[in-house]
């Protein structure tokens, strides 16, 4: 199974300062052991919102919002892909993990859905629709 | 947290440490069964502790203590009552005399150990049976019930594979080493031919009942992964994670919405999981970055990866496929891969040429009652428009299988080309 590790935003991520060249080394170090365990199958860090956008829903109109945006904390700064064999596998790896600030923060753990989650719900029509878009997303790339 | 939680989350801890702990052990007392039984001691002794004290900051480091403690009780108790033990007491003297590999073996910064127990657990000395169920107990950290389920087998059947398997190592007094020189290829084939099985047992699983199997095809991608990293000069360990990442990019196309089995060319491709899909191709790119003289499983690897570069059934370049085969050929001799060449020249040069290298399988005693041959050279009768010899190598096949769906797949064909001669007749 899959999860996704979401690291939260803070001030210090979110000011997009040059980051903490002993917090970078520990990451290092800790992503090695998660290549090494077979556990890694992506990961990135974010810069900040404040070169992001958001694009509001509401019906039919499409509202652009420029960054930054406030409350800090529900904001993201990097997130992993691993694939583990438990959620308490990621939990326990997610303890080991070296602090991603010096500041208090939170490290976010969410499995993935899989198709098969989805069940009879999800039509083959709407699977060929989900897939077909994400073949061109990656396609793009 | 509840005590089921705390449980959860030891049987977690013991799967991520369970590899390290009984490598380091087996370093010790340079056994591996030896090893792997004290390991269990120790993960009771931590079932009993961890719930009131809480898991300790470096679970490992704690386990490997606990079984060291436990492995000098042993020894200790062994040697008071019984002294003909001989290799016992040996055993003890030497771990009395040589205490600072005792301290070494908790700490393993190069994952020598680790490389060792995988080396020892797939020994060639063992059935491939044994090394899947030895490597995926000691290395994986699966249970014997896990185990069992997975491969649909009863759970006596597989402790007492795994029982004889540490008997035979430890009265072989096979070395725990890592094998260099010539003895490196054939026991790393020996290594990556387990890893493929237990990809394959995985892979054949398809139904929702039998989803505990498909977590093979993790196990092993994961075993695989972590080979590369222990291994990464080894072209063919990549070209093995290539392999196995892009037939998993597959995973969610291979079957229809009835659980009938999808052939390659059919499937829709926008199912396939891209990010697989680049993983594979990166591992392909290692195995070329260390080699030009490509192994069977790098082979296949450059097979699979020009399906999964082709965005449509029709844009994927059979020449190169063919070439692969070719070479494949070369190297692993098979009437087997001989088949799937014939397929291959089909597609690129038509079904007239592939029928030609179909003939000297004909006499092949291996490929006697092997349905996959009367099905291929039924679809090239077929393609030519022989449709009467088309029906009755379809009907053959369909007599050959063991697989229900397929059986009545085949057998629809059958009636399909005979359909097709009558409007001649």
């Amino acid at each position: 199974m899959r999860f996704m590790v979401i690291i939260k935003a803070t001030n210090v991520s979110e000011a997009g300062g040059p980051p903490d060249q002993e917090i970078m080394t520990a990451m290092g170090n800790f992503n090695q052991e998660l290549v090494k365990a077979g556990v890694m199958l992506a990961g990135e860090g974010l810069q900040p919102s404040s070169k992001g956008a958001r694009v509001r829903f509401s019906g039919k109109h499409r509202t652009v919002i420029d960054g930054p945006f406030a409350e800090t904390k529900e904001l993201i700064a990097g997130f992993w892909l691993w694939q583990v064999r438990s959620k308490e596998e990621a939990i326990e790896w997610v303890k080991r993990c070296p602090a991603p600030f010096k500041e208090e923060c939170e490290i976010e753990i969410r499995q993935v859905y899989e198709l098969e989650d989805f069940g009879p719900e999800l039509t083959e029509e709407t699977r060929l629709q989900e897939e077909r878009l994400r073949a061109e997303l990656s396609a793009k790339k | 947290m509840t005590a089921a939680d705390t449980h959860r989350a030891i049987e977690a801890v013991w799967k991520m440490e369970a590899a390290k702990v009984i490598a380091g052990l087996t370093r010790m007392v340079r056994d591996v069964g030896l090893a792997e039984d004290l390991a269990q001691e120790a993960l009771l002794i931590a079932l009993e502790k961890w719930p009131v004290s809480g898991i300790p900051p470096n679970p490992g480091a704690w386990l490997t203590t606990t079984a060291k403690h436990r492995a000098l009780d042993h020894f200790r108790a062994a040697e008071r009552s019984e002294r003909k033990h001989e290799d016992i007491s040996r055993e003890l003297n030497k771990l009395e005399r040589t205490p600072p590999d005792l301290d070494s073996a908790l700490d393993d910064p190069i994952g020598d150990d680790l490389l060792r127990l995988i080396f020892i657990a797939c020994h060639p000395i063992l059935s491939t049976e044994a090394r899947a169920a030895l490597t995926l107990r000691v290395v994986g950290g699966l249970t014997t019930d896990e185990i069992a389920r997975a491969f649909l087998a009863p759970e006596p059947t597989i402790a007492q594979r795994i029982v004889r398997a540490k008997k035979t190592l430890a009265q072989k007094q096979i070395p725990f080493q890592i094998p260099r020189g010539l003895d490196l290829a054939a026991r790393l084939s020996s290594v990556l031919e387990v890893i493929y099985l237990i990809y394959n047992e995985g892979y054949t699983a398809t139904s929702g009942a039998e989803l505990i199997r498909t977590s093979l095809c993790e196990e092993a991608l994961r075993l695989g992964r972590i080979l590369a990293e222990l291994e990464p000069a080894e072209p063919e360990v990549h070209g093995l994670v290539a392999l196995m990442e892009i037939q998993a990019s597959r995973f969610r196309a291979r079957v229809d919405a009835r659980g009938n089995p999808v052939l390659l060319l059919d499937q829709n491709r926008m199912l396939w999981d891209r990010m697989l899909i680049g993983r594979g191709l990166a591992a392909l790119e290692r195995a070329n970055s260390l080699t030009s003289a490509r192994g069977a499983y790098h082979l296949q690897a450059e097979i699979a990866a020009c399906h999964a570069r082709a965005l449509a059934a029709d844009q994927v370049d059979w020449e190169k496929i063919v070439s692969f085969y070719t070479e494949l050929a070369e190297i692993v001799p098979s009437p087997v891969i001989e088949l799937n060449r014939a397929v291959a020249v089909s597609m690129a040069s038509g079904p007239q040429t592939a029928l030609e290298l179909l003939e000297p399988l004909l006499a092949d005693p291996l490929m006697k009652n092997y349905h996959l041959l009367p099905s291929v050279r039924g679809d090239f009768l077929a393609r030519l428009g022989r449709h009467a010899e088309a029906s009755t190598e379809f009907e053959r096949a369909a007599s050959l299988t063991q697989n229900e769906r397929e059986r009545a797949l085949l057998s629809d064909r059958a009636r399909a080309s005979a359909a097709n001669v009558a409007p001649h007749a």
